[in-house]
């Protein structure tokens, strides 16, 4: 868009008006897998309900598979239908379909990615997506340097003019510091770090979104946000199902790279950091990463953090093998599926706060939160018994499922003497707004045609990531198998243990 | 749950809630807003629950349904209360008011406003000549009327302007959006010139095709035409004319409209009529007033009614100077 053009018909005050993205198209690679069917194509067809596409936006499915668009079309029906939050409409739909398109091929096969450029040639043509192109890599990180290769070759990487291309890709964002900085020089040998799209999609979650209007557009909170007042931070990502089926990606990965990485350390930025100057990109980007490059885990390594392996046994209501006898992994293997780390944040505002963070794989249930614990009243004018039943006041951020936060207090319990027992208040955003709120991956898919990069982490957050976890990774290395643990509980006595060295505990979510 | 109470009064009906609340377990009151419905008794009360509650899944909210019954009935109130599976995210309460009460819909709704939260007054039909000074309208942070379910959608409209008030808002300008979206999304892409006329094509009493067309008119800052059909529903078609060629949206049908602009393929879109829910969904979003809708009602009487396409060719350039002149004081 040239800079001179105003459109008289924007007005900053229109609030009504929704951000439809310019003229593009959207290729997949991977259109095959399951995040494609069960996420992506709904979310591409909820956009496309809600009016946020452009007119002649195209979609082409990129896989091995011998099929023609017809059966493409079928298959995103298929799973539009049954995935789609919005509710089916005819209209839409085959506003959608006219531009799906299916280009069949293997990614070393030159002939295909020639078939590729002539299909977005055509849908330029035909559909007018003006030149501008995303590419989703939902593969295997082995295959990036074989695919921006032959995007790079077939001529489709480089945009001219106003155009644009744009990566998408999906974590792992390697597995340690030295194969991210590999990664992130393959992909940009032939896309710009700015046309890069890391989704985690954890960061396009409502919840996560609010931690930041919690924080900083309120009174309440920020003037207790610190080591003053707070004692320590708990940052939990649990799953109740296990690995099976998952071995090839999961085997020699583990909890830690899997989650830790990425989305319990985003969190972790977003819950720490510093008010940003504004909520433009470049302004959150530079408060997360000054954050982030101030974090370091907290050592001694054996007495800070705990691995497990989770063991077979009952598991509500249903006998569950354990890590060992699922298919694909090794009997030997020492994946971690359960991993807790202890980090400190190293700023005036955090100094001495803990950092908790712990995630695995059939635990109790599934959720994701963040609890703020705060310190102990310094004096509390009661008799003993009347606090004996007292708790540490808390706030925790439910990023999953039942969206919303809780405050815990106590409150005295009714009666006539004084007793003093925790309560909670919850505010349910979640039973009421997300009904209709929009799911992660429509935000983000949106965000990626509109070359909106504030929720998406840069390459300088990821190598940070790697460069607080890698000395715990390193330590695990040497430490042969994991602690076993049951499942369906919450995790190896390791984990109970480590934070009862400093006398506290983690929080049941 | 529905609980009914017949002949009854407003704090009878506060304590009912609290002990249906506290029966159903302690939940706080996730509610952000009030929305105060007024309508009449019997079918049209029934049909207005439904997209409140539907809109309630995206803003939790307390639904007061006013039905006014006859006027001539002995005085009395009766309520019924629905939570839980039968009210979606809300809490509906539906008062029904006979004889003298009938009138005094503000007395029965004011003990029955959430503490704190914005009002939101909707009149799905028969809307007072001036909302906001409507005695449930002066309870209000947002008074939202629907033209195009009045007895004389254009009269109706035109009379807005007239009362407006910060706060109002009409169902028939939140019909326009995907419109007006698709049209600015169309002018940002090049070439960039400047649009030297616009028409407007809708049924002869649709307000949203007026409103479009004082929009249009209000920020093109051109000669606007709005011609009348019978083509189709509501709006038809709008054609915004430029040197390099002309941009078209047509909806002949109410579902799919044509897209066609120089130097893109012509495209279809889905842009299908949107229903009482969507529309009211959109509505709660906001509940700062709407500059936007203010200055575009100021321009409906700018709006060039009829077929006159020979006349237009010469009057754009007085009109654009004169306009000019008119913003510069």
């Amino acid at each position: 868009m040239s800079t001179s053009w105003v459109n008289p018909l924007r007005d900053p005050r229109d609030k009504r008006l929704p951000r439809i993205a310019g003229p593009c198209g959207l290729v997949i690679f991977g259109v095959t897998g399951d995040l494609s069917r069960k996420k992506l194509m709904p979310a591409i067809y909820d956009l496309s309900n809600r009016g946020l596409l452009p007119p002649g936006f195209a979609l082409v499915g990129f896989a091995r598979r011998d099929w023609a668009d017809e059966d493409f079309m079928k298959v995103v029906k298929d799973a539009v239908r049954e995935h789609a939050r919005t509710p089916f409409r005819e209209a839409v739909w085959k506003q959608l379909a006219e531009g799906l398109r299916f280009v069949q091929g293997s990614f070393d096969d030159d002939a295909a990615f020639d078939q590729l450029a002539d299909t977005l040639k055509q849908l330029d043509d035909q559909r007018g997506t003006g030149g501008n192109h995303a590419f989703y890599l939902s593969i295997p990180p082995a295959a990036f340097p074989t695919v921006t290769r032959q995007l790079s070759r077939s001529g489709l990487a480089s945009a001219d003019g106003e155009r644009w291309r744009r990566v998408v890709i999906e974590k792992p964002f390697g597995h340690d510091l030295d194969s991210a900085r590999e990664l992130n020089a393959v992909v940009n040998d032939v896309f710009p770090e700015e046309s890069v799209f890391r989704i985690d999609h954890y960061l396009g979650k409502e919840t996560v979104q609010n931690v930041l209007a919690l924080r900083f557009a309120n009174t309440f909170f920020e003037p207790i946000w610190n080591a003053n007042y707070v004692d320590h931070v708990q940052i939990t990502m649990a799953e109740d199902i296990g690995l099976g089926g998952r071995a090839g990606y999961y085997d020699g990965i583990g909890a830690a790279r899997d989650v830790i990485q990425n989305h319990l350390l985003q969190l972790l930025a977003l819950t720490a950091m510093e008010e940003p100057v504004s909520f433009s990109p470049a302004d959150l980007r530079a408060e997360k990463a000054k954050v982030l490059a101030s974090t370091k885990p907290i050592e001694p390594l054996d007495e800070t953090t705990a691995r497990g392996q989770y063991v077979g046994g009952w598991q509500g209501g249903q006998q569950v093998p354990g890590l060992l006898e699922e298919g694909g992994f090794s009997p030997e293997s020492t994946t971690e599926t359960f991993a807790a780390i202890t980090l400190g944040v190293h700023n005036r505002r955090w100094a001495g706060v803990p950092f908790y963070l712990r995630t695995g794989k059939r635990l109790g249930r599934r959720v994701t939160e963040i609890a703020v614990v705060f310190k102990r009243a310094p004096h509390l004018p009661f008799d003993d018994t009347a606090t004996e039943e007292l708790g540490q006041n808390a706030l925790v951020i439910r990023v999953q499922p039942d969206e919303g936060i809780t405050m815990r207090f106590g409150s005295k319990i009714p009666g006539t003497s004084m007793e003093i027992r925790d309560v909670n208040m919850d505010f349910s955003y979640g039973h009421a707004f997300t009904e209709a709120s929009p799911e992660a991956y429509e935000r983000l898919i949106l965000d990626v045609l509109l070359g909106e990069p504030s929720l998406f982490p840069v390459n300088e957050e990821v190598e940070l990531s790697w460069k607080i976890l890698d000395p715990v990774l390193d330590f695990w290395a040497e430490q042969g198998k994991p602690d076993p643990y049951e499942p369906g509980a919450w995790g190896p006595d390791s984990a109970e243990a480590m934070l009862a060295r400093t006398g506290r505990t983690w929080r049941r979510p | 749950m529905i609980v009914d109470l017949p002949s009854t009064t407003t704090s009878a009906v506060n304590k009912k809630l609290v002990e249906l609340r506290e029966r159903g377990g302690a939940v706080t009151l996730a509610r952000v807003l009030t929305l105060v419905i007024v309508t009449n008794e019997g079918e049209e009360a029934e049909s207005v629950i439904d997209p409140a509650i539907e809109a309630s899944r995206e803003h939790p909210c307390r639904v007061i349904i006013l039905a006014r019954g006859p006027k001539k009935a002995a005085p009395r109130l009766d309520a019924q209360i629905r939570v839980g599976g039968d009210a979606g995210a809300s809490e509906v309460i539906v008062l029904r008011l006979y004889g003298p009460l009938a009138g005094q819909g503000a007395s029965c709704a004011i003990p029955l406003l959430l503490p704190d939260a914005p009002v939101v007054a909707w009149w799905p039909t028969g809307a007072p000549a001036n909302t906001a000074e409507d005695p449930i309208g002066t309870l209000a942070h947002r008074r939202i009327t629907d033209a195009a379910a009045e007895k004389n959608p254009i009269k109706f409209l035109t009379s807005r302007l007239e009362t407006y008030s910060d706060g109002d808002t009409d169902l028939a300008w939140t019909r326009v959006t995907q419109w007006r979206a698709l049209l600015s999304a169309a002018l940002d892409l090049p070439p960039h010139e400047k649009v030297r006329a616009a028409t407007v094509t809708g049924d002869a009493t649709s307000p949203s095709s007026e409103l479009l067309a004082a929009w249009l008119s209000r920020y093109l800052n051109v000669p606007v035409r709005r011609v009348k059909t019978d083509a189709g529903p509501g709006i038809v078609s709008v054609v915004l004319e430029r040197q390099s060629g002309n941009v078209e949206l047509v909806r002949p049908d109410g579902v799919t409209a044509t897209l066609t602009q120089f130097g893109q393929p012509e495209r279809r879109v889905a842009l299908p009529r949107r229903d009482l829910t969507e529309c009211l969904t959109e509505e709660l979003r906001r509940l700062d007033p709407d500059e936007i809708y203010e200055e575009t009602l100021h321009d409906l009487g700018k709006v060039i009614k009829g077929r006159a396409p020979a006349a237009t060719k010469t009057a754009p350039k007085k009109a654009v100077a004169t306009k000019k002149k008119a913003a510069k004081k």
